[in-house]
């Protein structure tokens, strides 16, 4: 009898704990205006700053951002995700969610590769050819997402055969790995070198290995007008302004 | 509910003549409990691509991943084995000060994030690391991005799963055995050779399949401190990452052939551990 009671009594308080922790996320869904923002990681420093603009400019309404890979975002997209605006760092992962889309993709940027090297190029790297180096230990991106993509190209137009240690799930690992001087270079964004606490090193190849960055609005969106001031923000004077302040190219 | 006689799945031992009803405000918990184990891994089984499986498994990436896996949670066992073993004997047995704050160091791993684990071991054993500038400098040994780096990865994340199991079968074990060798004039590590360490041997294996599985399903210090490279450093739990991204197909495919190989390993050394202990 006692044991019945102090079961029902924690399968009560249990109850009330859900019901307050489902009925918490649901207030805050309807009262607040939240969009969710899927951007690639490579716009994680800008976007930052864009939201906290977007929200200064319009009081009561909170972006919230979850940057990863652009082609693990699209298949979370793909499965049911519930995101507003998608920013891709890749047409093709943009493609990949077409179905998904409710406005039609913009370009609202333009990134271009460079290396990257620790401070003070233990490696001496000095240009593309070094990739191929097997001594040196080298990080790229792997081949399913945008900045790998790029690498691949770039290498292509280069008529090089890479010797990576490590392909990376996303252009920010690659960073990490360069910045902790694990590596002695890697294939990053531009606009990744400027964030981050590393050497960039030009080459000529970088013209083939430029990536277009699109918008778009989902259907899934929840809030689909704010959705679309968002990304009207983004391509607006404001956000090109932030965006070329951070090494990208605007259209 | 009509299925009130139901018994939970794998009854330790048969018990008959007791009917042994379950209460039904337990039987329901239990079976939601069961489903929620369960019910994601029928899901693997009812999306996979089971008439093109065979040309998956052939064509793909399976092969070296499956293989790496395999090899590197071996390593990493055996690895744990030799220092776990000797690791729990003194943390049930010597009379050592602290002891509780090194059992508690040594479940750390058990708690913490893999990933975690992943940066603590690169800003060690990186090659700029506390102990990894010196491996670099005087030995050229580099352990990021290299299969060596993935078993100590495995290694990190797996031993406490041994240790933990190990060190509680001896303090459960009889001592007399080992004083009554010791009186007839064994020595201390002649002791626990011969006497010990068989008498343990049931709750050795348990925890090394533990440990095993654990270190075959390690992701998260695996791709932060080892990296991802097809052949060096991508075990198939990275492959399933990795083909999430671009193929879920292919990472169905690759988490089914992992969930077969873990279900077949643990469902044979179940037996060996159990039936072991009585025969010994």
């Amino acid at each position: 009898m006692t044991a019945h009671s102090t079961l029902r009594r924690a399968l009560a308080t249990l109850g009330v704990a859900a019901v307050a922790a489902t009925g918490c996320t649901a207030a805050d869904a309807t009262d607040a205006d939240t969009i969710t923002v899927f951007a690639a990681a490579s716009l994680t420093e800008v976007f930052t700053d864009l939201g906290e603009r977007f929200e200064a400019d319009n009081p009561g309404t909170t972006v919230n951002f979850s940057f990863a890979g652009s082609s693990g975002l699209a298949q979370q997209i793909l499965g049911g995700a519930p995101a507003d605006v998608f920013a891709s760092a890749a047409t093709t992962n943009m493609d990949q969610v077409s179905a998904e889309t409710a406005s039609a993709p913009r370009v609202f940027a333009t990134n271009e590769l460079e290396i990257a090297v620790p401070p003070g190029n233990p490696g001496d790297v000095t240009g593309l050819a070094d990739f191929a180096d097997p001594d040196l230990t080298i990080a790229i991106c792997e081949a399913s997402v945008p900045c790998g993509q790029a690498a691949t190209a770039a290498f292509e137009a280069a008529g090089i055969t890479p010797q990576p240690d490590t392909l990376e799930r996303d252009v920010k690992a690659v960073v990490t790995k360069v910045v902790l001087g694990e590596v002695d270079a890697g294939l990053v964004y531009r606009t990744d070198v400027l964030a981050a606490d590393v050497t960039g090193i030009t080459f000529p190849e970088s013209a083939h290995a430029r990536n277009d960055y699109p918008i778009a609005t989902l259907k899934t969106a929840s809030h689909p007008n704010l959705a679309e001031s968002f990304v009207e923000y983004v391509l607006s004077e404001v956000g090109h302004e932030v965006l070329s302040a951070a090494g990208f190219t605007t259209p | 509910m009509t299925g009130s006689d139901e018994t939970p799945p794998r009854p330790p031992k048969p018990r008959r003549g007791n009917r042994n009803r379950v209460p039904i405000l337990l039987l329901i918990p239990a079976m939601l409990g069961l489903a929620v184990l369960t019910v994601p891994l029928l899901g693997l089984l009812l999306r996979a691509p089971w008439s093109e499986l065979p040309q998956r498994l052939i064509g793909s990436e399976i092969g070296p991943a499956l293989r790496l896996s395999l090899l590197c949670a071996t390593i990493a066992t055996i690895v744990c084995l030799v220092l776990g073993v000797p690791l729990a004997w003194v943390l049930a047995r010597a009379d050592i000060a602290g002891k509780s704050i090194i059992r508690a160091l040594v479940t750390v791993p058990m708690v913490l994030p893999p990933i975690v684990g992943g940066v603590a071991l690169l800003l060690v054993f990186g090659r700029r690391g506390v102990v990894g500038q010196y491996l670099d400098d005087w030995f050229g040994i580099s352990l990021p991005f290299t299969t060596a780096g993935v078993v100590i990865a495995q290694a990190f994340v797996a031993m406490p799963f041994l240790v933990l199991s190990v060190e509680g079968a001896i303090r459960a074990a009889d001592h007399r055995y080992e004083e009554a060798a010791a009186t007839l004039g064994a020595s201390k590590w002649f002791i626990f050779r011969r006497v010990t360490l068989p008498s343990l041997l049931p709750a050795v294996v348990a925890g090394t399949m533990l440990c095993w599985a654990r270190a075959l399903g390690e992701f998260g210090a695996t791709i932060t401190f080892a990296g991802n490279f097809p052949g060096r450093t991508t075990t198939m739990p990275l492959a399933v990452y990795m083909a999430m991204e671009t193929d879920p197909q292919a990472a169905i495919v690759l988490s089914l052939v992992l969930l077969l190989v873990s279900v077949a390993v643990l469902a044979a050394m179940r037996d060996r551990w159990l039936t072991g202990l009585v025969s010994r």
